[in-house]
């Protein structure tokens, strides 16, 4: 079957198989950043945008995908480059295959909720597992972020 | 110093914070067969028939290949140092399915889903065989694992196929009975762990293809790149010429990728059919067929004098290798090895194990080694003698445990030339507030706040054993590129050799460039595992980076036309001291590149003949609810002394990470078992790593010791930050609960129904 | 893997309907669920295009879309208000915010799941489902109903007045419960309403008027006994039924406290 989408601002149109997963899916079309962690949608590796809420593109058919919008972390390269500075600067991005799954989630959270609390981050970001780094370091590179985006509007910039 | 010790970022950090395409499946050529495996699901049978006719229908199909189709000789898949320690007891198919999940065929395709199809298709008549499930069952039992009369072992390490033993060692000093004889009080206690997953977020994976020679090019997800290409030898039984193997970037390891799980079988297809072949396997596949923790049950003894002198230590350990012997006759030496010599002064000690096969997963490499298990079984022995003495767990320890420049007959007969434990323990006892929490407070109707201690170690490399390298390059611009065998797996040892290398080169770590591993490009290393690189390729870094600046220095010198103690090299400039007359780095460089004889390149290689070992405090503050046993983790104290800290910020997210680790070890991350030996906890659904949710607050610190014989002082942190949580919980359950729990998991479960049962 | 060659992105519930009357075709729902098992279906049905993905706050009621995300459930202030937080707390524990971007309303009360926080909240309320051929029905009584070939098109809670408090007992923080617990105060009495022991959330109303005189801590706990006495709990990986049996006594009289005003109960 045909479907019609907007993959990180650009159009795509292509044939895909009725039951493939939008995971698949957005790999095939170059977008490597999203990884498979589980097949029980338990780990949060596989995070993108689809009309801008964050999914599990594991568990979303590719059909279903049509007419819509869909942003991976190729998207989304500027602000994962802002964000993702802060948690290099902590060393907690470790092996990095949870990264843009994480950043990605990270990142739907700033733009619901601009400047969460200790416990709304943790609840937010639950669902997004790492077995590197102990979370404790994440924690502490998202709440620089948040102190560095305050001075920067504060600054009106 | 000027780059060692500073928390610099990662050099692969906007790549991986970027999300590009750096890991195995990334990278896989698009023309790649799908290899997948039919697996066993039996936990011990003989192979009688398999009919392969109507899969082989299925188009797209490309190679099916069964026991029949596999050369015979045996091999293991441990990543070790040859001779491995670890019995030759594999084939890449055998006849004899030894657990369920044991890959059975191998079958490749052009897509995943011809690739389903064609595993449905396939018919395999069993003879059911009785396993040996229970891991106390194994020892001479009359049901064998391993009864084939090519299986070998290789090293001296009590292994005997004819009674299930993968080892078997006795080990002593002094008179253990007469101490404990002696003895005003003697403690003993069984802890039992679990076989317990490695969980890395990336699962088991390889790609492999032919290249322009002939030869077998095999990318993977691996931590030991040269020994993998010797297992592909062995297992392919062909010339180790033939094979080359690389790792892109890692998703992972923490030991898993220790042992070489998936990289056979698409190795086997592609050198069978010359076409490129992946594996990736499923998170499911990654549990049943992985190579996790090996489970273990640790008798710990202790004989202490009333005022608290504790004499003697004996330790039995039974392991549980599982159908294959992968690490087993080595991780389970550190049980003891790795846990007796916390404490110092011991007039005897007595160390006893076995390792048996049974019919459950093949254990492997997980961060500890063994030596978590051991010290979990002796910290919580140490913690009940302590309450049995009526003395202050943390006055107890301080009174007994090993203090700087000690003989530790009990670790290998060596010295400890750099201990802080003893600064570790003060400073953890004073940021986890022990003088006012121990051992607990009632804070509610049903909720009790308590705390709990653990002293841990570990080694650094595996002495007389492991080999570091590295081999330093000076470019054109004054650059360097520092080549390594070792596996960055998201440690960052790429950024910390080369941290070691500016310091000694004087320069910005931009300018070294690190490459590795490549079996055909990188220096020999043993890899990436048993607490090594930062030691031991750390320790080979600063040697061919003063090497290399040694040579920078001559040829500076020899251009400004004096000798080489008359100049001084400042990172960018050879300058001579007298008139101050310079030649640059960078001229240097290019000049080496036009009628020259001299390398501007070194190797330095070496092995240490000790293992220092890194030292660690943990204490936790928890909150216990007595109704549904629920702990709430609200505050976890580390001091690490990992000897001088090359890079602050990873060190501390390695012991953040271990703590994580020790704690799902010790509260959720369960492994059990069908009746017919079938894994239960086969997914993320069913075994619970820990979320942000569940780890409460760590608070990590360093108190740093020198070590002479590592890089600037340094020795190891990978693994010794994975031990306290065991001991550390345990103990402030007991101090919240009054019960003494000898088996991990403790779910919310064991400890509302241990209540309820204490209570009436 | 869960494998089909036709998709519908059905137009109208008729289509559906006729669609699922063929025993190989599903609706997807959400998928979550459906995707884990290793099956091959017919045609996967999909109602997404039909608009039924909303929450609609009515004067004496909240109509709620079978497609409606679980997200969307927890995110509702008129929800969150009617329940005091009942309704979040019920979904916040659910593996994470993307899961529940993509489970739905529809695929969680459909599979009437053993271990569904989803189910045990709703029971609590006073809540209906809308069957396309069925017409509305009374939650409880659907919960006890065969499956079916219909469709669920709605769930709809009535604003009847009740106060109502949610706990649930999980190993891990995101985990299935070991046991869920919803404690209603209504004008009928008090009801409790246990999930995931493990077997299909069941409702227990206090027909011995425990609490008729007022929640106190001894008729919280009276209470919390009466219902562990009436609950069949069962045993799996999660936890035994002794242990599931035990906590329903603690989860009971907790949610009951909470009814009389102690806000720290839990």
């Amino acid at each position: 079957m045909q479907i019609k989408l907007e993959l990180n601002g650009k159009k795509v149109t292509a044939e895909i198989e009725a039951d493939m997963l939008l995971l698949d899916f957005v790999r095939t079309q170059g977008c490597y950043s999203v990884k498979r962690g589980c097949e029980t949608a338990n780990c949060g590796l596989c995070t993108v945008f689809l009309d801008d809420k964050p999914v599990l593109s594991c568990s979303t058919l590719a059909a279903r995908a049509d007419g819509r919008k869909v942003t991976t972390l190729e998207g989304l390269q500027e602000e994962a480059a802002e964000f993702g500075a802060f948690i290099a600067d902590q060393g907690a991005e470790q092996c990095g295959f949870c990264n843009p799954g994480f950043i990605m989630n990270a990142l739907a959270l700033f733009r619901e909720n601009p400047y969460p609390d200790e416990e709304e981050i943790k609840e937010y970001l639950a669902g997004n597992l790492c077995r590197c780094s102990g979370y404790e370091g994440q924690l502490r590179g998202i709440l620089a972020f948040l102190e560095y985006k305050k001075s920067k509007e504060q600054k009106g910039e | 110093m000027k780059v060692v010790n500073q928390p610099i970022r990662k050099k692969d950090a906007m790549a991986l914070v970027t999300g590009k395409p750096v890991y195995t499946d990334d990278l896989a050529p698009k023309d790649c067969l799908i290899v997948k495996l039919l697996r066993s699901p039996h936990a011990h049978a003989w192979i009688e028939e398999i009919q392969t006719d109507r899969a082989w229908k299925v188009p797209g199909i490309e190679a099916i290949y069964t026991y029949q189709d596999v050369p015979q000789k045996r091999f293991t898949m441990a990543g070790q140092t040859y001779p491995e320690p670890s019995p030759y007891d594999r084939l890449i198919l055998d006849q004899r399915v030894r657990y369920v999940g044991d890959p059975v065929v191998i079958v490749a395709g052009e897509t995943e889903k011809a690739v389903d199809r064609a595993l449905k298709m396939i018919k395999v008549k069993y003879k059911v065989l009785e396993p040996i499930l229970d891991f106390h069952d194994a020892k001479d039992s009359d049901i064998l694992v391993h009864p084939e009369d090519n299986w070998k072992s290789l090293c001296p390490v009590g292994a005997d196929n004819k009674r299930n033993l993968c080892a078997s060692e006795k080990d002593s000093y002094g008179d253990i009975d007469r101490v404990f004889e002696e003895c005003d009080v003697v403690v003993e206690g069984t802890y039992h762990t679990k076989a317990n997953n490695q969980a890395m977020m990336e699962t088991f994976r390889t790609y492999t293809y032919m290249d322009t020679y002939g030869r077998l090019n095999v990318v993977s997800s691996t931590q030991i790149v040269f020994h993998l290409r010797r297992i592909l030898g062995h297992a392919l039984d062909i010339p180790k010429s033939k094979i080359r193997v690389m790792k892109p970037r890692i998703g992972g390891g923490f030991g898993a990728k220790q042992t070489s799980v998936a990289e056979v079988y698409p190795a086997f297809v592609t050198w069978k059919t010359g076409k490129p072949a992946k594996i990736i396997y499923t998170r499911e596949e990654s549990q049943v067929q992985g190579s996790p923790r090996h489970e273990m049950e640790v008798t710990c003894k202790i004989g202490a004098m009333k005022d608290g002198k504790i004499r003697g230590i004996s330790v039995y350990t039974l392991s549980n290798t599982g159908a294959f012997g992968e690490h087993g006759p080595t991780t389970v030496g550190l049980s003891g090895h790795k846990a007796i010599s916390l404490y110092g002064d011991l007039e005897a000690y007595r160390f006893d194990y076995d390792v048996v096969y049974t019919n459950v997963e093949a254990a492997g490499a997980y961060r500890g080694y063994g030596a978590t298990q051991g010290i979990f079984a002796v910290e919580s022995t140490v913690n009940e003698l302590a309450d049995k003495l009526q003395i202050d767990p943390i006055r107890l320890r301080q009174m007994n445990m090993v203090k700087e420049g000690e003989k530790m007959p009990s670790y290998y007969g060596e010295t400890a030339n750099s201990c802080a434990l003893d600064r570790c323990v003060a400073r953890v006892k004073d940021m986890i507030g022990w003088e006012e929490k121990f051992p607990c407070r009632v804070v509610g109707d049903h909720k009790v706040r308590s705390v709990g201690i653990s002293l841990a170690m570990q080694g650094s490399s595996i002495s007389n054993v492991d080999v570091g390298s590295a081999n330093l390059k000076l470019n054109d611009d004054g650059f360097y590129v520092l080549g390594i065998g070792a596996a960055d797996m998201g440690t960052g040892c790429d950024t910390i050799l080369a941290q070691m290398a500016a310091e000694v080169l004087e320069c910005d770590i931009d300018r070294i460039v690190t490459v590795g591993a490549d079996t055909d490009i990188s220096p020999y290393d043993s890899g990436s595992y048993a607490s090594s690189t930062t030691y031991l390729t750390g320790k080979a870094t600063e040697e061919a980076a003063t090497e290399l600046r040694r040579r920078i220095v001559e040829a500076g010198a020899k251009t400004l036309g004096v000798e080489a103690d008359q100049v001084e090299f400042d990172g960018d400039f050879v300058r001579c001291l007298e008139d101050g007359r310079e030649i640059s780095l960078v001229d240097l460089a290019t000049a080496s590149m036009c009628n020259n004889n001299t390398a501007f390149q070194v190797t330095a290689t070496k092995s240490s003949p000790v293992s220092p070992p890194p030292y660690m405090v943990g204490a936790v503050e928890i909150e216990l609810d007595k109704e549904t046993g629920h702990v709430e983790i609200l505050d976890y104290a580390a001091v690490v002394d990992c000897g001088t800290v090359v890079n602050p910020n990873l060190a501390r997210v390695q012991t953040e990470g271990g703590i994580v680790q020790g704690i799902g070890m010790t509260l959720s991350e369960d492994i059990t078992y069908s009746k017919k030996g079938k894994l239960w906890e086969n997914s993320f659904m069913q075994y619970k790593i820990p979320t942000r949710l569940d780890m409460g607050k760590i608070r990590v610190e360093f108190e740093s010791s020198y070590e002479p014989t590592g890089p600037f002082g340094a020795k190891s942190i990978g693994e010794v930050v994975i031990n306290t949580p065991l001991g550390a919980l345990t103990h402030a359950i007991y101090n919240a609960t009054g019960i003494r729990f000898h088996e991990l998991p403790i779910t919310p479960e064991k400890i509302a129904m241990g209540i309820l049962e204490h209570e009436s | 893997m869960l494998t089909f060659n036709q998709y519908r992105k059905v137009t109208s519930l008729e289509e559906a309907y006729e669609l699922n009357q063929k025993k190989a075709n599903k609706i997807i729902g959400g998928m979550l669920w459906m995707k884990m098992g290793a099956r091959n279906i017919g045609t996967a049905i999909d109602l997404s295009g039909l608009g039924l993905d909303k929450i609609e706050e009515k004067e004496d009621e909240f109509s709620i879309g079978c497609m409606t995300s679980l997200r969307d459930l927890e995110l509702h202030p008129g929800l969150d208000a009617y329940t005091g937080g009942a309704m979040r707390e019920s979904l916040r524990h659910i593996v994470g915010v993307q899961f529940r971007n993509v489970a739905t309303v529809g695929g969680s009360i459909f599979g009437r799941f053993g271990f569904s926080d989803v189910l045990t909240m709703f029971l609590a309320l006073d809540s209906y489902v809308e069957l396309y051929k069925g017409g509305i029905v009374s939650m409880d009584q659907f919960a006890a109903m065969e499956r079916d070939n219909d469709i669920l098109v709605r769930v709809i809670v009535k604003k009847t007045p009740l106060s109502v408090a949610y706990l649930s007992h999980r190993n891990t923080k995101t985990d299935f419960p070991v046991i869920a617990c919803a404690v209603a105060q209504t004008e009928q009495g008090v009801k409790a309403v246990i999930g995931a022991r493990p077997y299909k959330a069941c409702i227990v109303w206090d027909n011995d008027d425990i609490l008729k005189e007022g929640i106190s801590l001894e008729s919280a706990k009276a209470f919390g006994e009466y219902v562990a006495d009436h609950v069949k709990t069962g045993s799996n990986m999660r936890g035994s039924k002794e242990y599931r049996s035990h906590l329903i006594k603690v989860l009971v009289r907790r949610g009951c406290q909470v009814l009389g005003g102690e806000q720290n109960a839990n």
